[in-house]
């Protein structure tokens, strides 16, 4: 069957029975077995569950905002009784107890767990390539990476594997494997989403968010996860702001510099144009900390790792601290190194006061316009292989993600067209704290205005 | 040996395990005490990969109730650290703390109080046997109960000093409700930091003695320590900056670990739990208190066991050690004065009351004080001379001792101890001593 790309079509062929949970939970299990060993991208495939509760879709009469959605989880999403490994060997056997708030509240409304997705372990990376169980594909092209962390999550979309899924989002991770899979995401507001039963990398940048094929998607999925759980004391329930009716949109010239790629500037040169047409008007913005919000991040987020990690001591979980890979190990060393007394105040405490500074500099371009326009990451897809003997140059790919985590604030990535080689091109949209409504009636705005279709990689 | 001329400074570290209802950060129950190993706990208080913490409210309002008590100020802006350390009871790695903004800043009770912070408590490590093999296992039951911490000023001098102000804070803690702050349960655990001083300055080293179980071997440890000290420096030797523990059998302490091993936390701020924030004019979630919730939490502070004492003496006329037994203990001062209200227009006083319950412990035996004063009454009942024995007595005493009568009347009111004195005699001791001399002066003044 020709799997329906949208959670609208699902549902309308579900109600019209064009065909049954159960059918589609076939045709996706289908496609992980004809294509999974050459792109892995799941890691562990639930089919029983996903049966038990495709069966119970079919039975129930009951209108669930995700019913009949078949899902897949990054693999640092706790998921009861399935294996959940954090892309990593220290917990390769590690079956969890509980699911995470995210989970919980998909499978609540409907969602069909099919299993769990490669990343980088521990989700440490921007290309998929530290996950301890081999790198994943992109399906676009498989000599390039389908961007990290979430590498799994981006791929089971471009391969037609599932139909939505989750990430996290430290620096990038939901948003450059959408960029790299022709995808749309969404970074929430940090306190939008329950980091619950999620393997925090650094709790003060983490942001749980979905990836799907279209802005109406992702959008359904963010209303089901978001909101208070009990759980997580960062959450805050926060009202939905009304949808503008006229918008201004800030272009930071920080962002736009030597390096970033002709084709990227180009397509978001024509988004320009696009959103100008549709009304919208433009501004050019600064933020004057952009340059050091790299290295502000690679401070910060370090010393959460080292903290976080810490309880991976070798004692419970089955396997010993010499499991830890290269970077999730780089990164231990640089984190418990800038919190050692002596040098917190000079690493540190002093990154965390350029964070500050960089928050005060996004609230005042907020004051100004009501979003802002921006690359997800330099280049295309680059290589395998192309950038894995060298992180700093792997870091910088994170160069125009870290503003919005550092700052809490939310952005929707976008898919545009494709570079002349055929990979994925896309850029992001960024507001302020809880503007989420407003990223996606943008986002919608700008699909409506170029028909945008969705695509999908592997026949 | 040089002239002993060195004066001990003492600084403490007192942890005080709440009685909250459930754990710090999660929803399992917080009494741990001689339960099943491992069947209260949760993701959180295990440290699970992906749970977080959820600050319990009641722990946190404990912690400012016991700060108001001990006349510390309650900070406006207050954050949870992480203090990183490995200990196989640790699970998460690190202990959710607070370093530089702890609950309650600077106050006085007796001494200077330095700081009062909330924390999580560890798990249990568990030393057994098992299928032959020597193992140690984990018991996370008491993994995130809430413990405080207080820290006083090192301004005690001696240990006598030092176990007066801590059985006060127990009791204190008893008073207000929030722990049983029993040493043997470990819900109160002590620290002691001792110096030895020529001049009186703070000098630039101390010696932590740590792991101690109750009051009587803290004052005992102390006094060993500063016997240690004394020789060393007498000896001319410079004293190292370590922690010791306390061998009660050769009555020393003893090296437990020194400077260079000590832990570098590396601290930093808890990013799981926002600030929490006690004013009025902030409206920043989660965890808040508004100035009128402190008040609030001032008013429920009960009548402390210092100013109970001295309305007991005062109200009750009753002797110093009596007021000390009672108040000691967090229930028996309210038994007593309900015991004194039943017992209000009878014969014996207020002191017999408390007399009965301090020397009879009577009031172990009569679970409501209704029951104690009906046996007060059964026995003042039986045993008592009756009205007319009592002035039949008084009568003849009167017209034996004409001295005694003439004294008295010259204003000598003592000789009235003398004259009831010899009533009993006559009754061989069952005159009720308030009736005895209310006949006594009665005759005596109306000639």
């Amino acid at each position: 069957m020709d799997l329906p790309l949208t959670i609208k079509e699902t549902q309308k062929g579900l109600i019209e029975k064009k065909f049954s949970a159960v059918e589609l939970t076939d045709s996706y299990l289908e496609r992980i077995n004809k294509y999974n060993k050459e792109y892995n991208i799941f890691l562990t495939v639930s089919e029983e569950d996903a049966y038990k509760k495709a069966k119970e879709i079919d039975k129930s009469e009951k209108k669930l905002p995700l019913a009949g959605v078949v899902t897949g989880y990054k693999d640092i999403f706790m998921t009861k009784g399935i294996r959940t490994t954090a892309g990593s060997k220290v917990l390769e056997g590690y079956i969890p107890p509980y699911s995470a708030t995210a989970v919980k509240r998909i499978e609540e409304a409907g969602g069909i767990t099919l299993g769990k997705l490669n990343c980088d372990a521990w989700a440490h990376g921007s290309s998929g390539e530290n996950s301890d169980f081999g790198p994943t594909k992109n399906p676009w092209n498989r000599g390039c990476t389908p961007g990290g962390s979430s590498s799994g999550s981006g791929a089971a979309l471009s391969a037609n594997m599932c139909l939505v899924t989750t990430g996290t989002d430290t620096c990038g991770s939901i948003r450059l494997p959408a960029n790299y899979g022709y995808l749309v995401s969404l970074k929430p507001t940090y306190g939008a989403v329950s980091r619950y039963g999620v393997i925090a990398m650094a709790s003060s940048l983490d942001s749980v968010g979905p990836l799907g094929h279209t802005v109406g998607d992702v959008e359904t999925v963010f209303n089901v996860i978001k909101g208070g759980d009990g759980h997580d004391s960062t959450v805050v329930d926060h009202e939905a702001q009304a949808i503008k009716s006229k918008y201004k949109i800030g272009i930071p010239k920080e962002f736009f510099v030597d390096g970033i790629d002709p084709e990227i500037q180009k397509t978001i040169d024509e988004a320009v144009k696009i959103f100008k047409s549709e009304g919208v008007e433009f501004k050019e913005v600064s933020l004057p900390s952009t340059k050091y919000a790299i290295s502000c991040y690679y401070i910060i987020q370090p010393a959460e790792v080292s903290s976080n990690l810490g309880r991976f001591d070798g004692i419970r979980y089955g396997n010993s601290r010499e499991a830890f890979g290269d970077e999730a190990k780089r990164r231990i060393m640089l984190g418990t190194y800038v919190l050692s007394s002596g040098y917190y105040e000079a690493y540190y405490l002093t990154a965390m006061k350029v964070r500050t500074k960089i928050c005060q500099e996004t609230e005042k371009v907020f004051g100004e316009v009501d979003a802002m326009i921006a690359p997800v990451a330099p280049t295309p897809p680059f290589n395998l292989g192309e950038k894995t003997s060298d992180p700093l140059s792997m870091y910088l790919t994170d160069i125009y993600a870290a503003t919005a985590n550092l700052s809490g604030i939310p952005s929707l990535a976008i898919p545009s067209g494709f570079s002349k080689k055929g990979l994925p091109l896309g850029f992001q949209l960024m507001g302020p704290r809880f503007s989420e409504n407003n990223l996606f009636d943008l986002g919608k705005k700008y699909h409506d205005a170029i028909s945008f279709e969705p695509k999908v990689a592997l026949k | 040996m040089e002239q002993k001329n060195y004066k001990p400074v003492i600084g403490l570290e007192v942890h005080i395990e709440l009685s909250t209802k459930s754990k710090l950060f999660c929803g399992c129950h917080a009494d741990h005490f001689a339960k099943k190993p491992n069947t209260q706990v949760c993701p959180v208080c295990l440290g699970l990969p992906g749970a977080l913490p959820l600050i319990n409210r009641e722990a946190v309002e404990s912690v400012i109730k016991f700060g108001l008590a001990l006349g510390c100020s309650i900070n406006m802006f207050s954050k949870f650290d992480r203090k990183h350390y490995f200990y196989a009871d640790l699970p998460k790695g690190y202990q959710i703390s607070q370093y530089d903004l702890p609950v309650c800043g600077s106050g006085k009770f007796r001494v200077n109080i330095r700081r009062i912070h909330l924390e999580e408590d560890t798990g249990k490590l568990v030393h057994e046997t098992v299928d032959g093999v020597k193992s140690s296992l984990i018991d996370f039951n008491r993994s995130s109960v809430p413990l405080m911490e207080m820290v006083t000023e090192p301004e005690f001098h001696d240990g006598r000093s030092v176990i007066d102000f801590l059985k006060e804070v127990q009791l204190v803690a008893r008073y207000l409700g929030i722990s049983n702050a029993d040493m043997e349960k470990g819900s109160m655990r002590l620290e002691a930091n001792i110096s030895l001083s020529r001049d009186g300055t703070i000098p630039d080293y101390k010696v932590e003695i740590k792991n101690i179980n109750s009051f009587r071997f803290l004052e005992k440890a102390i006094r060993a320590e500063v016997i240690r000290q004394e020789k060393l420096l007498a000896d001319g030797e410079k004293i190292v900056q370590e922690t010791r523990g306390y061998d009660e059998v050769k009555q020393t302490t003893f090296s437990q670990r020194t400077k260079e091993e000590a832990h570098d936390y590396r601290y930093f701020p808890e990013p799981d739990l926002p600030p929490m924030r006690f004013s009025e004019s902030q409206i920043l979630p989660p965890m808040r208190f508004s100035e009128s919730q402190i008040t609030d939490l001032k008013s429920q502070i009960p009548e402390l066991p210092e100013e109970k004492r001295k309305r007991f003496k005062e109200e009750y006329n009753l002797p110093e050690d009596f007021a000390e037994i009672l108040v000691s203990d967090r229930k028996r001062p309210d038994y007593f004065e309900e015991a004194v209200k039943l017992g209000k227009g009878q014969t014996f006083s207020a002191k017999t009351i408390a007399d009965l319950m301090v020397n009879k412990k009577m009031d172990a035996n009569y679970p409501e004080p209704g029951g104690l004063i009906k046996k007060i009454l059964e026995l003042t009942g039986v045993e008592y001379a009756t009205q007319s024995e009592t002035e039949v007595a008084v009568s003849e005493v009167i017209g034996e001792n004409h001295k005694a009568v003439q004294d008295f009347q010259n204003g000598k009111g003592e000789v009235v101890g003398f004259l009831i004195g010899m009533v009993q005699k006559k009754l061989k001791g069952t005159g009720n001593t308030q009736m005895v001399r209310e006949k006594l002066l009665g005759k005596l003044e109306n000639g």
